[in-house]
C-alpha cells in the first residue's frame, strides 16, 4: 500500500513541478474562467432576492468550463513526448496512474477555483467563506476531475480532442453539476446544513461510483 | 493470477511469442509470430516501414495487448503478470517519454522513483556518467538538442538496470559522438549478459553487433539467420522480395 501511495504522490510531484515552471495550464485556465464570470457578470444584473438562484449556475459554468481546458491540457502534456506510454511502462498499476493524474488536476482545479471565488465573491457581492460551500467546491470538484480524467485520456488519442472531451464529459457530468447548482444556491441562501444533505449525497454518491469505475475503466482506455 | 517464481529462476528463453498476431480494426499488423530469444542475445529486427516492428515492440514492452497468441518475457506471462515483466525491460522508442518542463535530473528521478531503484541519486549519477550527461542534468529537458534528448531517454531505460532491453530504432537523431556512446553501452550491456532486441533500419551497424535477425514483412517473419554478414544478409532479404 505504501508503495501504491508513493507512485500515486510521485506522479502528482511530477505534474505539479511541471505546472510550477510554467504555469501554462493554471493561468489559462484562470483567465478563461474570470472571462466568463466577467460576461456573466455584464450580461445579467439580477436583482437581489434571485442573485443566489443565477450567480450559483454561473459559478458551476465557469468551473466546469476552466476544468475542462484544464483537463484537456493536463492530459496533452503527456501525449507530447510519450509521457503516458512512459508511464505505461513503470511497474505500477493502471489505476495508479489514475488516480494520479485525478490528484494532479484536482489540485490544479483547486487552486483556480479559490481564485475564482475571490472574483466571484466581489463581482456578484455574495459571500464565500461558508463551510457549506467550500465542501461543495471540494467534493463537486473531485468528482469533475474524476470524470475527466477519464475522458480526457480518451478525447487526446482522438483527431477531434478539443471537442471530444465536452462531448463525453458533460453528458455524464449533469446530475454532479444539477446537485453541486442547487447546493450552493442554497448555500448562498442561507440555508441550514440539513437542506444541503440530499445534494451532497448526490454528489459524494457520483464520486465515489465515478472514482472507481473510472479506475477500472482506465486500463483499457489508455492501452492499444 | 501472478505467477510465483523462484527468486534465483532465470528461463532460458528472455523471450517466446507463439503465434502472436494483432489487428487495429480490419487490419493486420503482425500475422502469427513465432519468435525465441535467448537470454543474452542480441536480436535484431530489419523490415520496411509499416512491415510490423513498432507493433511488435509495443507487445514486447507490454504498451499494446496482443489479439491472440502468446508472450512470455523473462519466463513470465504477458497477459498475467505485465507490472513484473515492466521491471525487466527497459524500452527506448521513437518519443523519448520524458517531459519537456521538467529537468534531464528530475527526468530520471521521476523514473526512478517509479521503478523503485534503490539509491535513486547514485543511479542518476551512474547513467549519467554513462552516456555523457553529467553536465546537462540540471538543464530542462526542452532546452537539450534531439541528440542528448535520447541520450537522456536511453539513460531512463536502463534507470532500473533492466535484464532486456527492448530498442525501437534507438539511434534515431543520435549524432556521431553519441552513437559510440550507444555502442559502448549496448556492449557492455552484452558482456552483463543481457538480452538486447532493437529495430534498426541500418544493417551495416546492424549486422555488426547483432547474435540473430530477422526481417518482418506484412506482418510476418520473412528472413531469419545467425550471424549473417551483409552480402548473406543482402541476398536473403531479396530473395524474400522485401523492398527497403
Amino acid at each position: 500500500m505504501k508503495g501504491y501511495l508513493g507512485k500515486i504522490s510521485t506522479i502528482v510531484w511530477k505534474d505539479l513541478l511541471s505546472e510550477l515552471r510554467t504555469k501554462n495550464i493554471i493561468v489559462s485556465v484562470l483567465v478563461f474562467a474570470l472571462l466568463i464570470l466577467v460576461i456573466f457578470n455584464f450580461t445579467f444584473e439580477p436583482k437581489p432576492e434571485i442573485m443566489a438562484s443565477i450567480s450559483a449556475g454561473i459559478l458551476w459554468v465557469a468551473f466546469t468550463f476552466a476544468g475542462m481546458l484544464g483537463l484537456n491540457r493536463s492530459m496533452l502534456i503527456e501525449t507530447e513526448k510519450g509521457g503516458i506510454e512512459g508511464l505505461m511502462l513503470c511497474p505500477v498499476d493502471r489505476d495508479a496512474i489514475y488516480f494520479g493524474k485525478v490528484l494532479s488536476s484536482y489540485t490544479f482545479m483547486l487552486i483556480v477555483e479559490i481564485i475564482v471565488l475571490l472574483a466571484f465573491s466581489i463581482l456578484f457581492n455574495l459571500p464565500i467563506l461558508i463551510p457549506g460551500l467550500l465542501l461543495i467546491v471540494f467534493l463537486a470538484t473531485l468528482g469533475l476531475a474524476a470524470v475527466g480524467t477519464l475522458f480526457s485520456v480518451i478525447a487526446v488519442n482522438t483527431r477531434t480532442q478539443e471537442i471530444m472531451l465536452p462531448v463525453l464529459f458533460l453528458p455524464i457530468a449533469v446530475p454532479l453539476l444539477l446537485a453541486a447548482i442547487k447546493a450552493t444556491e442554497l448555500v448562498l441562501l442561507g440555508e441550514s446544513w440539513g437542506a444541503l444533505l440530499s445534494c451532497l449525497g448526490i454528489i459524494g454518491a457520483f464520486d465515489a461510483i465515478f472514482l472507481t469505475v473510472s479506475a477500472f475503466v482506465f486500463e483499457y482506455a489508455i492501452e492499444q | 493470477m501472478k505467477e510465483p517464481l523462484p527468486a534465483n529462476f532465470k528461463p532460458t528463453w528472455a523471450i517466446e511469442a507463439e503465434e502472436l498476431t494483432k489487428s487495429f480494426g480490419h487490419r493486420l499488423a503482425l500475422r502469427g509470430i513465432n519468435l525465441k530469444v535467448a537470454r543474452g542475445e542480441f536480436f535484431i529486427i530489419f523490415g520496411p516501414n509499416g512491415a510490423g516492428k513498432t507493433t511488435l515492440i509495443k507487445i514486447l514492452a507490454t504498451l499494446s495487448k496482443p489479439s491472440s497468441g502468446s508472450v512470455r518475457i523473462a519466463g513470465l506471462d504477458l497477459k498475467k503478470s505485465p507490472a513484473e515483466i515492466r521491471h525487466q525491460i527497459g524500452v527506448v522508442c521513437h518519443q523519448t517519454y520524458l517531459y519537456d518542463n521538467l529537468t534531464a535530473y528530475e527526468n530520471l528521478r521521476f523514473y526512478g522513483r517509479m521503478y523503485d531503484v534503490t539509491n535513486v541519486e547514485k543511479r542518476i549519477q551512474q547513467v549519467a556518467n554513462y552516456m555523457g550527461l553529467v553536465f546537462v542534468l540540471k538543464e530542462r529537458m526542452g532546452t537539450l538538442s534531439r541528440g542528448m534528448q535520447q541520450r537522456l531517454s536511453i539513460a531512463r531505460a536502463i534507470i532500473h538496470n533492466p535484464e532486456i532491453l527492448l530498442l525501437d530504432e534507438p539511434e534515431t537523431g543520435l549524432d556521431q559522438n553519441a552513437l559510440l556512446l550507444f555502442e559502448d553501452l549496448l556492449t557492455s550491456f552484452r558482456r552483463s549478459n543481457k538480452t538486447l532486441v532493437m529495430t534498426t533500419h541500418n544493417p551495416e551497424r546492424g549486422l555488426k553487433m547483432a547474435d540473430r535477425v530477422i526481417i518482418l514483412a506484412q506482418g510476418k517473419v520473412v528472413y531469419e539467420e545467425t550471424k549473417p554478414d551483409v552480402a548473406t544478409f543482402k541476398r536473403g532479404y531479396l530473395c524474400e522480395g522485401v523492398r527497403y
